[in-house]
């Protein structure tokens, strides 16, 4: 069975820079996979090469097979950070969820469109919100509606850039169960990149924890062990370890 | 009332200001939305130095200020992209080039041109056929090219999730940012460069103000051009005042009219 994602000894550097060195790991499909790292690790760098929106310097990197800049956009749904989305462009909710299905801003949307899009946002319980423009939407409401676009092309692959950035607790309590059910329903892989390894510990089958090089991938358990955190991290707060690992 | 549709001059400057009202409606939106106030600006800043270029080859100026214009909206465009200068700065950098070289021909031309003064400010007198035929084909390769709105509003919106989507976005900014050019070399005959920006902003910053989707800001926008291109044609007439500058009054107006009434809403 071709892995969901496949990185070989990849690297990526910004001119004299290594932002990423040495990235091993292999995705199987139906799973929970969270990027944790400190600010600065290469989480959105690596998240952007999986994307093909950005090339790497050395290595291989498979998604589904191909290519990362090759692969069938329909197959990946992407939820972007939404405190960088330009919540002022006057757009609707709907259309937002539309642009998921025909990647094209909509001019205008035809029945079975609104219908598919309605149904994208009745899944993670936001069909009210289809007529409200982005500025009218709260952050969890606005990260509900990104869920939505992202889904509604059936991804086999969600890739989330921290999505509790902008929401807040309820909101992201929300959020987690939602990309649970959904992954249960869909058989999909859901891919997140957090700075948080307790939400990583909690809801992922594979942590990939990351400084700039690979510090550790495996089970939550393993790989989030507390050597590896103050490896990555320099410190692991004042959470004890047992409530990390449990 | 209606005698200015039957002078011939009139004719011409009434289409010319509907053709032009049309563009910088339905371009102004993608200006407007990405920030790009500044462009429109530096774009017909630039145009000046080939008309200038026009003037003093002896050529129709809108042959050399077409190319000419283009060829900074493709400077501008590759030197923001190659590099990390801000916006604002690559255009600075163009437009006072672009105007720098404008006033250099004029000074060869060593003769005084009505016809730079004519592009400054705009002329209605001026205006020939050759004003209008260029904008209606642009026009048609406008409504031609009407499938890129739905990609340039994509990236509008987010830049990265339509690369995510494989919108070859940096070819599509070059591809508008030479639209866009052509829109501010054949509206300076009309509007004047001095006042092409506002041009291009005023009427698609209105129809924000009363848009909660980007298809009706980019109607009421090509809505609003046009007619306030048309009418502020009209009363310049009437009051034998320069068409550019009450053009620009007129959208202004409209503009804060909107303004009173969507806050009030």
């Amino acid at each position: 069975m071709i892995p969901v994602i496949e990185i070989k000894n990849l690297s990526f550097n910004y001119g004299e820079i290594k932002v990423l060195e040495d990235i091993n790991l292999t995705v199987p499909e139906n799973s929970f996979v969270s990027i944790v790292g400190p600010n600065g690790a290469g989480k959105t760098t690596l998240m952007k090469i999986l994307l093909g929106l950005v090339e790497y310097t050395k290595g291989e990197v498979k998604i589904f097979g191909n290519n990362p800049d090759k692969v069938d956009p329909s197959l990946v749904g992407y939820v972007p950070q939404i405190k960088t989305m330009d919540r002022s462009f006057p757009a609707l909710a709907i259309e937002l969820v539309l642009s998921g299905i025909t990647r094209r801003w909509p001019w205008f949307i035809k029945g079975e469109q609104r219908k598919k899009a309605l149904g994208a946002l009745s899944l993670v319980n936001a069909d009210k919100l289809a007529n409200r423009t982005l500025s009218e939407l709260s952050g969890g409401e606005l990260q509900r509606v990104c869920l939505a676009r992202s889904i509604v092309r059936n991804p086999k692959l969600v890739v989330l850039d921290e999505p509790a950035s902008g929401i807040d607790a309820i909101g992201e309590a929300d959020l987690y169960n939602l990309l649970e059910s959904y992954q249960r329903q869909s058989g999909a892989t859901i891919l997140m990149i957090t700075h948080d390894w307790h939400v990583a510990n909690h809801h992922s089958d594979f942590v990939l924890l990351l400084n700039r090089k690979q510090v550790s991938f495996g089970p939550p358990a393993e790989s989030l062990s507390e050597q590896n955190l103050r490896f990555a991290f320099g410190h692991i707060g004042h959470i004890h370890k047992n409530k990390i690992t449990n | 009332m209606f005698e200015v549709f039957s002078i011939e001059f009139m004719q011409r400057a009434l289409i010319a200001g509907v053709l032009v009202g049309f563009l910088s409606g339905y371009y102004g939106v993608f200006i407007v939305q990405r920030g790009l106030g500044f462009l429109g600006s530096g774009l017909a800043h630039a145009a000046f130095g080939g008309v200038a270029l026009g003037v003093l080859l002896n050529q129709e100026p809108l042959w050399t200020a077409v190319p000419f214009t283009i060829l900074v909206a493709i400077g501008i465009t590759w030197v923001k992209d190659k590099t990390n200068l801000g916006g604002d700065t690559t255009i600075g950098i163009f437009f006072s080039v672009s105007m720098a070289l404008g006033v250099i021909f004029i000074f060869l031309k060593r003769q005084y041109s009505t016809d730079a003064f004519n592009y400054l400010f705009g002329s209605i007198l001026s205006v020939t056929n050759t004003d209008i035929i260029v904008p209606a084909v642009l026009i048609i390769i406008t409504l031609l090219l009407f499938p890129f709105w739905k990609r340039w509003a994509y990236s509008s919106f987010d830049r990265e999730l339509a690369q995510a989507d494989r919108i070859p976005v940096g070819l599509d900014d070059y591809l508008l940012s030479i639209l866009i050019s052509v829109t501010v070399v054949v509206s300076i005959k009309v509007v004047g460069i001095v006042l092409i920006a506002a041009f291009l902003v005023i009427p698609p910053a209105s129809a924000r103000l009363i848009s909660r989707s980007f298809s009706r800001m980019t109607l009421l926008s090509i809505i609003t051009g046009t007619i306030t291109a048309l009418i502020g044609l009209w009363i310049s007439y009437y009051l034998d005042v320069p068409s550019g500058a009450t053009i620009i009054l007129l959208q202004a107006f409209v503009f804060f009219f909107v303004m009173i009434i969507s806050r009030k809403n």
